[in-house]
Protein backbone atom coordinates (compact mmCIF):
# COMPACT_ATOMS: atom_id res chain seq x y z
CA UNK A 1 0.00 0.00 0.00
CA UNK A 2 1.58 3.31 -0.67
CA UNK A 3 0.89 6.35 1.00
CA UNK A 4 0.89 10.07 -0.82
CA UNK A 5 0.55 13.14 1.11
CA UNK A 6 0.73 16.67 0.27
CA UNK A 7 -0.80 19.53 1.57
CA UNK A 8 -0.58 22.55 3.11
CA UNK A 9 -1.79 23.71 6.75
CA UNK A 10 -1.37 27.30 8.18
CA UNK A 11 0.13 27.28 11.96
CA UNK A 12 0.52 29.53 14.47
CA UNK A 13 4.28 30.28 14.00
CA UNK A 14 4.86 28.75 10.29
CA UNK A 15 3.08 26.91 7.54
CA UNK A 16 3.16 23.34 7.17
CA UNK A 17 4.03 22.55 4.09
CA UNK A 18 4.91 18.84 2.76
CA UNK A 19 4.93 16.34 0.35
CA UNK A 20 5.92 12.58 0.65
CA UNK A 21 4.92 9.17 -0.32
CA UNK A 22 5.86 6.16 1.18
CA UNK A 23 5.39 2.66 -0.02
CA UNK A 24 7.40 -0.27 0.91
CA UNK A 25 6.19 -2.22 4.00
CA UNK A 26 8.77 -1.23 6.33
CA UNK A 27 9.23 2.06 8.83
CA UNK A 28 9.72 4.97 7.60
CA UNK A 29 11.13 7.52 10.92
CA UNK A 30 9.97 11.53 10.97
CA UNK A 31 12.05 12.98 12.16
CA UNK A 32 12.87 17.01 13.59
CA UNK A 33 13.00 19.22 16.38
CA UNK A 34 10.13 19.33 19.26
CA UNK A 35 7.32 21.77 17.52
CA UNK A 36 8.66 21.51 13.92
CA UNK A 37 4.90 19.93 12.41
CA UNK A 38 5.44 16.27 13.02
CA UNK A 39 2.78 15.73 15.52
CA UNK A 40 0.21 17.74 13.03
CA UNK A 41 1.12 15.58 9.67
CA UNK A 42 0.63 11.99 11.83
CA UNK A 43 -2.88 13.86 13.13
CA UNK A 44 -3.96 14.94 9.61
CA UNK A 45 -2.99 11.68 8.22
CA UNK A 46 -5.49 9.67 11.25
CA UNK A 47 -8.13 12.45 10.34
CA UNK A 48 -8.19 13.74 13.17
CA UNK A 49 -6.81 17.61 11.42
CA UNK A 50 -7.88 18.68 8.36
CA UNK A 51 -5.26 20.66 6.37
CA UNK A 52 -6.01 23.89 4.48
CA UNK A 53 -5.38 22.27 1.25
CA UNK A 54 -3.77 19.22 -0.76
CA UNK A 55 -4.31 15.59 -0.78
CA UNK A 56 -3.75 12.49 1.42
CA UNK A 57 -4.31 9.18 -0.68
CA UNK A 58 -4.00 5.64 0.82
CA UNK A 59 -3.47 3.14 -2.09
CA UNK A 60 -6.44 3.67 -4.20
CA UNK A 61 -8.59 5.38 -1.53
CA UNK A 62 -8.82 9.09 -1.17
CA UNK A 63 -8.58 10.10 2.65
CA UNK A 64 -8.49 13.40 2.15
CA UNK A 65 -8.80 16.18 -1.06
CA UNK A 66 -9.41 19.94 -0.39
CA UNK A 67 -10.76 20.45 -4.16
CA UNK A 68 -12.99 17.37 -3.95
CA UNK A 69 -14.04 18.37 -0.47
CA UNK A 70 -13.26 14.61 0.75
CA UNK A 71 -12.33 13.76 4.05
CA UNK A 72 -12.76 10.34 5.32
CA UNK A 73 -13.13 10.56 8.94
CA UNK A 74 -10.76 8.62 11.28
CA UNK A 75 -13.10 6.22 12.32
CA UNK A 76 -13.33 4.83 8.21
CA UNK A 77 -9.16 5.01 8.01
CA UNK A 78 -8.77 1.93 9.70
CA UNK A 79 -5.05 2.71 10.76
CA UNK A 80 -3.42 1.92 14.25
CA UNK A 81 -2.46 5.38 16.08
CA UNK A 82 -0.51 5.34 19.31
CA UNK A 83 0.39 8.26 21.06
CA UNK A 84 2.94 9.44 23.68
CA UNK A 85 0.17 8.53 26.03
CA UNK A 86 -3.01 8.59 26.65
CA UNK A 87 -3.82 5.74 24.03
CA UNK A 88 -5.89 3.79 26.79
CA UNK A 89 -8.73 4.13 28.74
CA UNK A 90 -8.53 4.49 31.91
CA UNK A 91 -12.02 2.48 33.18
CA UNK A 92 -10.80 -0.09 30.97
CA UNK A 93 -8.05 -3.24 32.21
CA UNK A 94 -5.48 -3.78 29.61
CA UNK A 95 -7.19 -6.63 28.00
CA UNK A 96 -10.49 -4.68 27.66
CA UNK A 97 -8.10 -1.82 26.19
CA UNK A 98 -6.50 -4.11 23.87
CA UNK A 99 -9.56 -5.81 22.25
CA UNK A 100 -11.29 -2.62 22.36
CA UNK A 101 -11.51 -2.83 18.84
CA UNK A 102 -10.81 -5.81 18.15
CA UNK A 103 -11.86 -8.18 15.08
CA UNK A 104 -10.67 -11.49 17.02
CA UNK A 105 -10.21 -11.33 21.03
CA UNK A 106 -8.44 -14.43 20.53
CA UNK A 107 -5.83 -12.53 18.92
CA UNK A 108 -5.18 -10.34 21.67
CA UNK A 109 -4.16 -12.96 23.79
CA UNK A 110 -1.38 -13.69 21.54
CA UNK A 111 -0.28 -9.87 21.12
CA UNK A 112 -0.44 -9.80 24.75
CA UNK A 113 2.15 -12.87 24.48
CA UNK A 114 4.16 -11.33 21.97
CA UNK A 115 4.40 -8.01 23.94
CA UNK A 116 5.28 -9.96 27.51
CA UNK A 117 2.12 -8.43 28.96
CA UNK A 118 -0.47 -11.42 29.48
CA UNK A 119 0.65 -11.65 33.43
CA UNK A 120 -0.94 -7.95 33.45
CA UNK A 121 -4.28 -8.55 31.29
CA UNK A 122 -6.64 -7.75 34.37
CA UNK A 123 -4.87 -4.50 35.74
CA UNK A 124 -5.95 -1.42 35.17
CA UNK A 125 -3.69 1.31 33.15
CA UNK A 126 -2.75 3.11 36.06
CA UNK A 127 -1.89 0.20 38.01
CA UNK A 128 1.64 -1.00 35.49
CA UNK A 129 4.31 1.12 34.41
CA UNK A 130 5.13 3.70 31.07
CA UNK A 131 6.85 0.89 29.27
CA UNK A 132 3.70 -1.60 30.27
CA UNK A 133 1.34 0.89 29.03
CA UNK A 134 2.85 1.67 25.75
CA UNK A 135 2.95 -2.45 25.04
CA UNK A 136 -0.50 -2.05 25.56
CA UNK A 137 -1.45 0.38 23.27
CA UNK A 138 0.86 -1.05 20.31
CA UNK A 139 -1.43 -3.90 21.14
CA UNK A 140 -4.58 -1.95 20.81
CA UNK A 141 -3.48 -0.52 17.59
CA UNK A 142 -2.34 -4.02 16.28
CA UNK A 143 -5.23 -6.03 17.21
CA UNK A 144 -7.40 -3.70 14.91
CA UNK A 145 -5.34 -5.08 12.00
CA UNK A 146 -4.53 -1.38 10.69
CA UNK A 147 -3.46 -1.00 7.09
CA UNK A 148 -1.07 1.66 8.64
CA UNK A 149 0.61 2.54 11.60
CA UNK A 150 1.34 6.03 13.26
CA UNK A 151 3.58 6.15 16.22
CA UNK A 152 3.94 9.47 17.36
CA UNK A 153 6.59 9.33 19.98
CA UNK A 154 4.98 6.58 21.89
CA UNK A 155 8.51 5.85 23.49
CA UNK A 156 9.44 9.33 24.81
CA UNK A 157 8.18 9.09 28.18
CA UNK A 158 9.66 6.45 29.09
CA UNK A 159 12.74 5.77 31.34
CA UNK A 160 16.04 5.47 29.10
CA UNK A 161 16.40 1.40 29.60
CA UNK A 162 12.96 0.81 28.97
CA UNK A 163 13.07 3.11 25.82
CA UNK A 164 16.04 1.09 24.81
CA UNK A 165 14.50 -2.12 25.48
CA UNK A 166 11.28 -1.43 23.13
CA UNK A 167 13.52 0.15 20.57
CA UNK A 168 15.03 -2.74 20.12
CA UNK A 169 11.41 -5.04 20.43
CA UNK A 170 9.84 -3.04 17.38
CA UNK A 171 13.20 -3.23 15.55
CA UNK A 172 12.76 -6.99 15.48
CA UNK A 173 8.59 -6.72 15.40
CA UNK A 174 8.77 -4.53 11.79
CA UNK A 175 9.78 -7.34 9.98
CA UNK A 176 6.87 -9.14 10.70
CA UNK A 177 4.69 -6.80 9.67
CA UNK A 178 2.55 -6.75 6.56
CA UNK A 179 2.19 -2.89 6.29
CA UNK A 180 3.76 0.19 6.70
CA UNK A 181 4.99 1.90 9.56
CA UNK A 182 5.22 5.98 10.27
CA UNK A 183 7.83 6.69 13.43
CA UNK A 184 7.65 10.31 14.80
CA UNK A 185 10.64 10.96 16.96
CA UNK A 186 13.03 14.13 17.63
CA UNK A 187 16.13 11.79 18.78
CA UNK A 188 18.37 11.14 16.12
CA UNK A 189 19.85 7.95 17.85
CA UNK A 190 16.18 6.09 17.72
CA UNK A 191 15.89 7.34 14.01
CA UNK A 192 19.26 5.98 13.14
CA UNK A 193 18.04 2.92 14.87
CA UNK A 194 14.77 1.88 13.59
CA UNK A 195 14.33 3.86 9.84
CA UNK A 196 14.22 2.38 6.60
CA UNK A 197 13.12 5.67 5.39
CA UNK A 198 14.05 8.92 6.72
CA UNK A 199 12.10 12.25 6.46
CA UNK A 200 13.02 15.12 8.66
CA UNK A 201 10.98 17.91 9.02
CA UNK A 202 11.97 21.06 10.25
CA UNK A 203 9.77 23.97 10.55
CA UNK A 204 7.08 22.60 8.42
CA UNK A 205 8.92 22.02 5.34
CA UNK A 206 11.06 19.08 4.60
CA UNK A 207 15.05 19.28 5.21
CA UNK A 208 16.95 16.65 4.13
CA UNK A 209 20.11 18.08 5.22
CA UNK A 210 19.05 18.50 9.09
CA UNK A 211 20.39 15.43 10.28
CA UNK A 212 23.62 16.14 8.76
CA UNK A 213 23.81 19.52 10.04
CA UNK A 214 23.02 18.51 13.63
CA UNK A 215 25.50 15.17 13.65
CA UNK A 216 28.18 17.58 12.33
CA UNK A 217 27.13 20.51 14.81
CA UNK A 218 27.74 23.11 11.84
CA UNK A 219 25.55 26.17 13.34
CA UNK A 220 24.13 27.23 10.72
CA UNK A 221 21.06 28.74 11.66
CA UNK A 222 19.13 29.51 14.54
CA UNK A 223 16.36 27.41 13.93
CA UNK A 224 18.61 24.01 13.91
CA UNK A 225 20.57 25.46 16.77
CA UNK A 226 17.48 25.60 18.72
CA UNK A 227 16.41 22.29 17.36
CA UNK A 228 19.96 20.60 18.09
CA UNK A 229 19.97 20.29 21.76
CA UNK A 230 17.32 17.76 22.88
CA UNK A 231 18.58 15.04 20.54
CA UNK A 232 22.15 15.79 21.50
CA UNK A 233 21.48 14.53 24.77
CA UNK A 234 19.95 11.60 23.75
CA UNK A 235 23.01 10.64 21.97
CA UNK A 236 24.60 9.77 25.37
CA UNK A 237 22.09 5.97 25.11
CA UNK B 1 -47.14 11.71 59.76
CA UNK B 2 -48.29 12.20 55.81
CA UNK B 3 -47.07 9.33 53.86
CA UNK B 4 -49.10 10.09 50.86
CA UNK B 5 -47.34 13.53 50.48
CA UNK B 6 -43.86 11.77 51.22
CA UNK B 7 -44.66 9.19 48.28
CA UNK B 8 -45.63 11.80 46.32
CA UNK B 9 -42.44 13.25 47.00
CA UNK B 10 -40.37 10.38 46.19
CA UNK B 11 -41.90 9.77 43.31
CA UNK B 12 -41.67 12.83 41.60
CA UNK B 13 -38.19 13.20 42.87
CA UNK B 14 -37.25 9.93 41.00
CA UNK B 15 -39.44 10.29 37.70
CA UNK B 16 -37.62 13.84 37.37
CA UNK B 17 -34.32 12.86 37.76
CA UNK B 18 -34.31 9.97 35.17
CA UNK B 19 -35.95 12.36 33.39
CA UNK B 20 -33.81 15.19 33.40
CA UNK B 21 -30.30 13.21 33.14
CA UNK B 22 -31.58 11.70 29.78
CA UNK B 23 -32.38 15.27 28.53
CA UNK B 24 -29.64 16.63 30.47
CA UNK B 25 -26.48 14.23 29.08
CA UNK B 26 -26.70 15.45 25.26
CA UNK B 27 -26.96 19.49 26.35
CA UNK B 28 -23.59 18.82 28.75
CA UNK B 29 -22.22 17.40 25.74
CA UNK B 30 -22.80 19.51 23.57
CA UNK B 31 -21.82 22.54 26.03
CA UNK B 32 -18.69 20.27 26.73
CA UNK B 33 -17.44 19.68 23.36
CA UNK B 34 -18.91 22.41 21.05
CA UNK B 35 -18.03 25.65 20.23
CA UNK B 36 -20.92 27.24 18.13
CA UNK B 37 -22.80 30.91 18.01
CA UNK B 38 -24.71 32.09 21.34
CA UNK B 39 -23.58 29.56 23.29
CA UNK B 40 -22.93 31.43 26.49
CA UNK B 41 -25.96 33.05 25.95
CA UNK B 42 -27.59 29.85 25.79
CA UNK B 43 -25.63 28.47 28.59
CA UNK B 44 -27.24 31.26 31.20
CA UNK B 45 -30.13 30.70 29.81
CA UNK B 46 -30.16 26.83 30.94
CA UNK B 47 -28.42 28.02 34.38
CA UNK B 48 -31.54 30.89 34.99
CA UNK B 49 -33.64 28.56 36.97
CA UNK B 50 -31.30 28.65 39.60
CA UNK B 51 -30.86 32.49 40.12
CA UNK B 52 -34.80 33.17 39.88
CA UNK B 53 -36.85 32.78 43.05
CA UNK B 54 -38.98 29.25 42.37
CA UNK B 55 -42.31 32.09 42.33
CA UNK B 56 -40.94 33.66 39.31
CA UNK B 57 -40.43 30.32 36.89
CA UNK B 58 -43.61 29.40 38.51
CA UNK B 59 -45.96 32.24 37.28
CA UNK B 60 -44.34 31.77 33.50
CA UNK B 61 -45.12 28.05 34.29
CA UNK B 62 -48.40 28.88 34.66
CA UNK B 63 -48.65 30.98 32.21
CA UNK B 64 -47.17 28.57 29.37
CA UNK B 65 -49.02 25.45 31.24
CA UNK B 66 -52.62 27.03 31.73
CA UNK B 67 -54.99 26.61 29.27
CA UNK B 68 -53.84 29.60 27.08
CA UNK B 69 -50.48 28.95 27.29
CA UNK B 70 -48.62 27.33 24.19
CA UNK B 71 -47.83 24.30 26.10
CA UNK B 72 -51.49 23.63 28.28
CA UNK B 73 -53.22 24.47 24.85
CA UNK B 74 -51.52 21.89 23.29
CA UNK B 75 -51.65 19.35 26.23
CA UNK B 76 -55.24 19.93 26.48
CA UNK B 77 -55.69 19.58 22.53
CA UNK B 78 -53.71 16.09 23.04
CA UNK B 79 -55.39 14.59 26.00
CA UNK B 80 -58.39 16.79 26.94
CA UNK B 81 -57.71 17.57 30.41
CA UNK B 82 -55.50 20.47 31.84
CA UNK B 83 -51.60 20.48 32.65
CA UNK B 84 -51.95 22.90 35.94
CA UNK B 85 -52.69 21.05 39.24
CA UNK B 86 -51.63 17.59 38.28
CA UNK B 87 -49.13 15.53 38.89
CA UNK B 88 -47.64 15.63 35.21
CA UNK B 89 -47.57 19.10 35.49
CA UNK B 90 -45.53 19.72 38.52
CA UNK B 91 -43.08 17.27 37.24
CA UNK B 92 -42.71 19.47 33.87
CA UNK B 93 -42.01 22.12 36.60
CA UNK B 94 -39.46 20.13 38.76
CA UNK B 95 -37.32 19.18 35.98
CA UNK B 96 -37.23 23.33 34.31
CA UNK B 97 -36.64 24.00 37.60
CA UNK B 98 -33.53 21.49 38.34
CA UNK B 99 -31.88 22.10 34.78
CA UNK B 100 -28.93 23.92 35.88
CA UNK B 101 -27.99 20.90 38.54
CA UNK B 102 -27.96 18.31 35.85
CA UNK B 103 -26.08 20.60 33.69
CA UNK B 104 -23.46 22.01 35.01
CA UNK B 105 -22.22 19.04 36.92
CA UNK B 106 -22.17 17.18 33.79
CA UNK B 107 -20.63 19.51 31.50
CA UNK B 108 -17.95 19.76 34.17
CA UNK B 109 -17.61 15.81 34.35
CA UNK B 110 -17.66 15.83 30.59
CA UNK B 111 -14.99 18.69 29.86
CA UNK B 112 -12.58 16.84 32.63
CA UNK B 113 -12.31 13.92 30.53
CA UNK B 114 -8.91 14.45 27.90
CA UNK B 115 -9.85 14.96 24.62
CA UNK B 116 -7.16 12.97 23.47
CA UNK B 117 -8.88 10.12 24.75
CA UNK B 118 -11.78 10.60 22.52
CA UNK B 119 -9.44 10.69 19.69
CA UNK B 120 -8.03 7.34 20.65
CA UNK B 121 -11.58 5.84 20.08
CA UNK B 122 -12.09 7.73 16.99
CA UNK B 123 -9.07 6.43 15.28
CA UNK B 124 -10.23 2.87 16.62
CA UNK B 125 -13.31 3.44 14.89
CA UNK B 126 -15.64 3.98 17.45
CA UNK B 127 -18.39 6.84 15.98
CA UNK B 128 -18.97 9.99 17.78
CA UNK B 129 -22.41 8.22 19.52
CA UNK B 130 -20.30 4.70 20.41
CA UNK B 131 -17.25 7.00 21.71
CA UNK B 132 -20.14 8.62 24.11
CA UNK B 133 -21.55 5.48 25.52
CA UNK B 134 -17.87 3.76 25.79
CA UNK B 135 -16.05 6.36 26.34
CA UNK B 136 -17.38 9.54 27.86
CA UNK B 137 -19.99 8.11 30.62
CA UNK B 138 -17.53 5.28 32.19
CA UNK B 139 -14.85 8.07 32.50
CA UNK B 140 -17.49 10.04 34.18
CA UNK B 141 -19.72 8.05 36.34
CA UNK B 142 -18.92 10.08 39.32
CA UNK B 143 -19.69 13.02 37.98
CA UNK B 144 -23.38 11.84 36.40
CA UNK B 145 -23.99 9.82 40.24
CA UNK B 146 -23.42 13.11 41.49
CA UNK B 147 -25.84 15.28 39.15
CA UNK B 148 -28.19 12.74 39.52
CA UNK B 149 -27.96 12.75 43.56
CA UNK B 150 -28.33 16.89 42.88
CA UNK B 151 -31.51 17.02 40.80
CA UNK B 152 -33.25 14.47 42.97
CA UNK B 153 -32.39 16.50 46.40
CA UNK B 154 -33.48 19.77 44.54
CA UNK B 155 -36.46 18.27 43.77
CA UNK B 156 -36.93 16.95 47.56
CA UNK B 157 -36.71 20.40 48.46
CA UNK B 158 -38.69 22.27 45.95
CA UNK B 159 -41.76 24.98 46.92
CA UNK B 160 -42.74 27.60 45.48
CA UNK B 161 -42.44 26.11 42.05
CA UNK B 162 -44.32 23.64 42.84
CA UNK B 163 -47.09 24.90 45.22
CA UNK B 164 -47.92 27.63 41.88
CA UNK B 165 -48.19 24.73 39.37
CA UNK B 166 -49.55 22.57 41.05
CA UNK B 167 -51.29 23.57 44.12
CA UNK B 168 -51.92 20.84 47.02
CA UNK B 169 -53.80 17.56 46.05
CA UNK B 170 -53.58 15.53 48.00
CA UNK B 171 -51.67 12.01 46.83
CA UNK B 172 -51.29 13.84 43.48
CA UNK B 173 -49.67 17.36 43.64
CA UNK B 174 -49.32 17.73 47.51
CA UNK B 175 -45.25 17.04 48.05
CA UNK B 176 -43.94 16.72 51.65
CA UNK B 177 -42.72 20.20 51.43
CA UNK B 178 -45.91 21.59 51.01
CA UNK B 179 -47.67 19.16 53.76
CA UNK B 180 -45.32 20.56 55.69
CA UNK B 181 -46.33 24.04 55.65
CA UNK B 182 -50.05 23.44 55.71
CA UNK B 183 -49.30 21.53 58.77
CA UNK B 184 -47.92 24.65 60.34
CA UNK B 185 -50.38 26.77 59.68
CA UNK B 186 -52.91 24.40 60.78
CA UNK B 187 -50.58 24.52 63.94
CA UNK B 188 -50.18 20.72 63.82
CA UNK B 189 -46.54 21.07 65.17
CA UNK B 190 -46.33 17.26 65.56
CA UNK B 191 -47.26 16.55 61.89
CA UNK B 192 -45.00 19.23 60.67
CA UNK B 193 -41.94 17.72 62.68
CA UNK B 194 -42.10 14.06 61.77
CA UNK B 195 -42.57 14.97 58.30
CA UNK B 196 -39.46 17.71 58.65
CA UNK B 197 -37.36 15.20 60.64
CA UNK B 198 -37.48 12.69 58.01
CA UNK B 199 -35.68 14.58 55.81
CA UNK B 200 -32.80 15.24 57.32
CA UNK B 201 -31.27 11.67 57.23
CA UNK B 202 -32.19 11.24 53.34
CA UNK B 203 -30.93 14.85 52.45
CA UNK B 204 -27.70 14.02 55.00
CA UNK B 205 -26.93 10.32 53.89
CA UNK B 206 -27.38 11.84 49.87
CA UNK B 207 -24.60 14.69 50.62
CA UNK B 208 -22.25 12.10 52.20
CA UNK B 209 -22.40 10.22 48.69
CA UNK B 210 -21.41 13.31 46.76
CA UNK B 211 -18.84 14.04 48.88
CA UNK B 212 -17.51 10.44 48.51
CA UNK B 213 -17.96 10.58 44.66
CA UNK B 214 -16.53 14.14 43.91
CA UNK B 215 -13.31 12.75 46.33
CA UNK B 216 -13.08 9.63 44.04
CA UNK B 217 -13.14 11.38 41.01
CA UNK B 218 -10.09 13.55 42.12
CA UNK B 219 -8.52 10.17 42.46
Amino acid sequence: MTIRASFRKELKYFDLDISFSFAKKNMMVMIGPSGGGKTTIIRILAGLERPDEGQVIFGDEVWFDSMRRINVEPQKRRLGYVFQDYNLFPHLNLFDNAAFAAEDKKQVDELFELFKIDHLKKRKPHMVSGGERQRCAICQALARHPRILLLDEPFSALDAITRRGLREELRHLKGNMSFPIIYVTHDITEALYLADELLPVVEGKIDELWMQRMITREPSKEVSLRAAREPRLTLVY
Amino acid sequence: MDYLALYVTLKLALVTTIILMVIAAPVAYALAYYRFAGKSFLEALIYLPMALPPTVIGFYLIIVMGPKGFIGKAWGMFTGGSLLFTFIGITIASIIYSIPFAVQPMKAAFSKIDRRLLEAAYVLGLSKKATFFRVIIPNSISGIAAAAILVFLHSIGAFGVLLMVGGSIPGQTEVASIAIYEAVEMMDYRAAGMMALSFIPISYAFLLLINKLNEDSRV
